[in-house]
């Protein structure tokens, strides 16, 4: 697999998802600048965290402008896998990759922490090799990740089992208790309709080395690749 | 706009007595400009100067072998940590600033420090933080006060921090009324560099072109470091505008482009702007270069029409580079700043006359030597008090408490209380390199480029230090030594933030003394070279100093990932150890003053030598495996350490201190130092106990790690027992009930 890590001003996880993607034996990561226009040529592009322009006006509502964007775009329609990890999850929602919004947690504050979560369907690139019900051990850092959509929209995906991840108790349990921020449904991440773009608040990046307390969310990354070689 | 004319009265303004007013005569051969004495006034404040505290300074032990750049010599020290690779780490105070707008105040804290790193040309990797705020505890105004410093200065450090995406990783909380209205903010930041990109804060080559670089110069912090030099009064609302505004997404970008810039062959010097902004760094490139620097004002970018060269020499906005850059090289400097879209003007050159000249235009407005201004600052040796040592406690004088509603109550102290709602809020696990979280005696951090596993830790017991300040900078110097220790690591380096009164005080700069030798005894115990660190003096309140606060963060190597030691227990029949002697030492423990309301006694006694064998012998059981678990004793003694070492394990702890007549107070609660508990993997115990006995340290085994999560101590002459999950509710709620209602 051949991934590209989207680096926007102000972006801070870039490097990090370089590093836990090129931990993977045969794949290649690099970082691209958010003034380039091409993606071509590359079979996965990650949307990582940071404070793309600085938060400023509203989370990922300026980056969604980047030049690069329209390559991003253009490649989520072709079918190439797109994912956006926290701040590139705002993005792709600002951008219209992805339905609904995040708002701000409910409690106010910026939570960092490891959170649980339940995998909600294994028919995606970004799921396949994780087990419907599987509970993952990955930490959450943000500020706004408070999913929210219209009913409507809620409705439909959930009903085209777009919702990939749910936060929950160690048991699996999806509970207010195990809500970390008020998104709507504990909805911790979803695809699109066509399954190849993925955003998700939890950082995977983080949980991909035993030395830095899990190995969690190397499935994600796993599933990618996977799905990578099989087209 | 006119300057006013040199008055008494406005030299008096500007912090300057008469005869350092004669000092600037005498240097000038003439009266200043209005420009020129707003720049003495910044030079010569204590935080730029350190004129009262230079000759207690230059005691630190500042040399050794791993030492690459000394402290003092350039923003930040820099140290050698093997293989070509070397670490740049300082702590700095912005205490005035976080008193009158604890947001922004902390925030640009941690703006600043991130600068002095990456200006040595290390790439920023972890924060950690030193905070002392008044009681958060009750109704009273003062107390609602308190809370909103605590949870502003936090916000601040998270906002600053997570936005520019370093991870803070460890610090300290503590809350004693000696700090109601004057909080403590001290930041840390550490960065990692090989050898051959240091870079250097001098203005070099004659001719070659004076680049500003970053954020445009407002009006905001106008003469900060001078308003850092003054005690805090009613009246010090009024210096908001001297409070910087910080914007940590232009310091990502200005990271990432200097970072860029000194990769490449163009720069010839390199210097943040901060205290005193373009004045300091204009000075002390020429001064360290040896040469002069001429500017323009006009040509410096700046966000407001009509701004003053007083005000654009004064000004603190953040975000600021100056970058010496060599000639013929300058395209590079441009195609770099353009790319990260940020601002960047030349404005002048270096000079061969020794002079820091700005210009507005045609117009001098300064000419000053700037070797003058820099190290001819004036000097002070200021009274020390006389002191006598505090008796010891006399222990009958203190009741005894019933020590089962003791250890709740010392967990629920807000001192030691958990403070996941703090950390929480910070992203600590950013640049994936936290192999253990905030909450364990030190972080330890994986620095993945070159594959270096650091340690660090921050201590100050206040307490200590208010009642015997050379003891209470010994102990802080040997904390952090021992929790290295208990992490797994050795020390390699000491940075320390020097919070005290106004100095003019014999008995605070007594403290100050005192303290300052109490540390250098402590590094030079443990070998460690204090590789730089600032001072914060007049750090008073209407109702008085606050209590001597040298606040030492220390940074050590951890050879080997199988070494990383964290101070949560790991499985039941695991063995508990005691390492040191428990004392008779309730005097400064927190048992005395959240228990009984008293901050008195002598506080434990410091001995190096008993300190270092300990440590010695930990990392020697360590090394060879036989550890699961190690956790030092500090405030609340050893109860409060059994206890942490239970939190988040699921599992309790059964410990029987055999027959002895002391009180069970004095067992479970005193503070003696040097004291470590370790667990043992039951098959091991025997293997730990013959290297702990060959290494000829005191060592007794108290108990096992049990799988009912229950804590029960025996001492004799009492038997008392706790639910983990009691104690740990009481542990982790303290904090979050008292800020969340």
């Amino acid at each position: 697999m051949k991934a590209a890590v989207i680096q926007f001003p102000g972006s801070n996880c870039d490097t990090d998802c370089e590093a836990a993607l090129k931990s993977f034996p045969g794949v290649e990561a690099s970082i691209v600048w958010h003034k380039e226009t091409s993606l071509t040529g590359f079979d996965a592009i990650v949307l990582p965290g940071g404070f793309s322009y600085g938060d400023y006006l509203r989370c990922g509502s300026i980056a969604r402008f980047s030049p690069i964007m329209g390559a991003v775009r253009d490649a989520a329609n072709a079918g190439v896998l797109v994912i956006g990890i926290c701040n590139g999850f705002q993005i792709l929602c600002e951008a219209g990759l992805l339905p609904g919004t995040l708002q701000r947690n409910t409690g106010l504050l910026f939570r960092c922490e490891h959170r649980r979560l339940r995998v909600e369907n294994t028919e995606t690139p970004f799921t396949s090799v994780l087990h419907k019900g599987q509970v993952l051990d990955i930490p959450i850092a943000h500020g706004e990740g408070n999913y929210f959509a219209d009913p409507e929209t809620i409705r439909q995906i959930e009903e085209n089992g777009q919702v990939l991840l749910r936060y929950c108790d160690a048991s699996g349990n999806v509970t207010a208790e195990a809500n970390p921020n008020g998104s709507l449904g504990n909805i911790a991440g979803i695809c699109s309709h066509g399954r190849n773009v993925f955003g998700l608040m939890p950082h995977p990046e983080r949980v991909c080395d035993p030395l830095l307390g899990g190995t969690d969310g190397r499935g994600i990354f796993q599933s990618m690749i996977e799905s990578v070689q099989k087209a | 706009m006119s300057n006013p004319a040199i008055t008494p009265e406005l030299i008096a303004k500007h912090g300057l007595t008469p005869e350092e007013y004669q000092k600037v005569l005498d240097i000038l051969g003439r009266e200043p400009s209005f420009e020129e004495l707003g720049v003495f006034s910044v030079m010569w404040s204590e935080h730029c100067s350190y004129k009262n505290s230079r000759p207690e300074l230059r005691k630190f032990p500042t040399t050794g072998p791993s030492v690459l750049v000394k402290a003092g010599e350039e923003n930040a020290g820099v140290i050698d940590i093997g293989d070509g690779w070397a670490v740049a780490f300082k702590i700095e105070s912005h205490n005035h600033p976080s008193a009158v707008e604890p947001f922004q105040g902390a925030a640009t804290g941690v703006g600043g420090i991130i600068r002095d790193i990456f200006t040595m040309g290390a790439r920023p990797v972890f924060l950690m933080d030193s905070l002392r705020f008044g009681s958060i505890e009750g109704d009273s105004e003062q107390a609602k006060t308190n809370r909103r410093l605590f949870a502003g200065v936090v916000a601040g450090i998270a906002h600053y921090g997570n936005c520019i995406g370093l991870p803070t990783v460890a610090g300290e909380v503590y809350f004693d009324e000696s700090y109601s209205g004057n909080p403590l903010v001290n930041a840390f930041c550490l960065g990692i560099l090989r050898h051959e990109q240091i870079a250097r804060g001098a203005a070099e080559g004659i001719g070659n072109p004076v680049f500003y670089v970053g954020a445009e110069t407002g009006r905001d912090g106008l003469a900060g470091a001078a308003f850092a030099s003054r005690e805090l009064t009613e009246e010090s609302k009024a210096d908001r505008p001297a409070v910087q505004v910080g914007d940590p997404f232009r310091e990502k970008l200005l990271l990432e482009a200097c970072l860029e810039l000194l990769a490449t062959d163009a720069v010839a010097g390199i210097q943040d702007m901060g205290a005193a902004g373009l004045t300091c760094s204009t000075c002390e490139t020429a001064s360290r270069g040896g040469t002069g620097v001429e500017i323009d004002i006009q040509l410096v970018p700046q966000r407001a029409k009509g701004q003053t060269p007083y005000e654009v020499l004064l000004s603190e906005s953040q975000e600021r580079m100056l970058v010496i850059v060599k000639k013929g090289k300058e395209d590079i400097v441009k195609r770099i700043f353009e790319k990260w879209d940020l601002p960047y003007a030349e404005i002048g050159k270096v000079t061969d006359d020794g002079k820091m000249r700005v210009r507005n235009g045609n117009d001098v407005v300064v000419d000053i030597p700037a070797r003058s201004l820099a190290d001819d600052s004036p000097l002070y040796f200021r009274e020390a008090a006389p002191f006598t040592p505090p008796a010891p406690l006399d222990l009958s004088s203190v009741s005894e408490a019933d020590p089962s509603a003791v250890l709740p109550k010392l967990l629920s102290h807000p001192s030691i209380a958990s403070k996941r709602w703090v950390w929480r809020q910070y992203d600590h696990m950013v640049r994936t390199g936290t192999a253990v979280l905030p909450g364990s005696d030190a972080a330890v951090f994986i620095v993945r480029e070159a594959g270096k596993i650091l340690a660090a830790a921050t201590d100050c017991n206040a307490v200590y230090c208010r009642l015997d300040p050379t003891v209470g900078a010994r102990i802080a110097v040997a904390e952090c030594a021992r929790n290295l220790a208990c992490s797994g690591a050795v020390p390699l380096g000491v940075t320390d933030n020097l919070n005290f009164g106004n100095p003019h005080k014999p008995e605070n700069f007594y403290q100050l003394r005192a303290a300052v030798e109490g540390i250098s005894e402590g590094c030079r115990a443990f070998d460690v070279p204090v590789t730089g660190g600032n001072v914060s003096l007049y750090n008073e309140s209407p109702a008085g100093a606050i209590d001597p606060t040298p606040t030492i963060s220390m940074v050590g190597r951890i050879d080997d990932a199988s070494q990383i030691t964290t101070q949560a227990f790991k499985e039941a029949g695991d063995q508990v150890y005691l390492l040191g002697e428990t004392g008779n030492e309730l005097g400064g423990s927190h048992y005395l003053l959240a228990i009984h309301g008293r901050k008195e006694g002598a506080p434990p006694a410091m001995d190096f030598d008993k300190e270092k064998a300990i440590h010695a012998a930990l990392l020697g059981v360590i090394r060879k495996g036989l550890v699961r678990s190690a956790h030092d004793c500090s405030e609340g003694g050893l109860a409060v350490a059994i206890a942490e070492s239970t939190f988040g394990t699921n599992l309790g702890a059964s410990i029987d201190f055999g027959a002895t007549n002391d009180r069970p107070d004095v067992i479970l609660f005193n503070e003696t130092q040097g004291r470590i508990v370790l667990s043992t993997k039951a098959a091991d115990a025997s293997a730990l106990e013959k290297e702990l006995a060959a290494s000829g340290v005191p060592f007794r085994k108290i108990g096992e790690v049990t799988a009912k999560a229950e804590l029960s101590i025996k001492t004799g002459s009492g038997a008392y027992s706790w639910k983990v999950a009691d104690l740990e509710q009481t542990f982790e709620s303290t904090i979050p009930s008292l800020m969340e209602g």
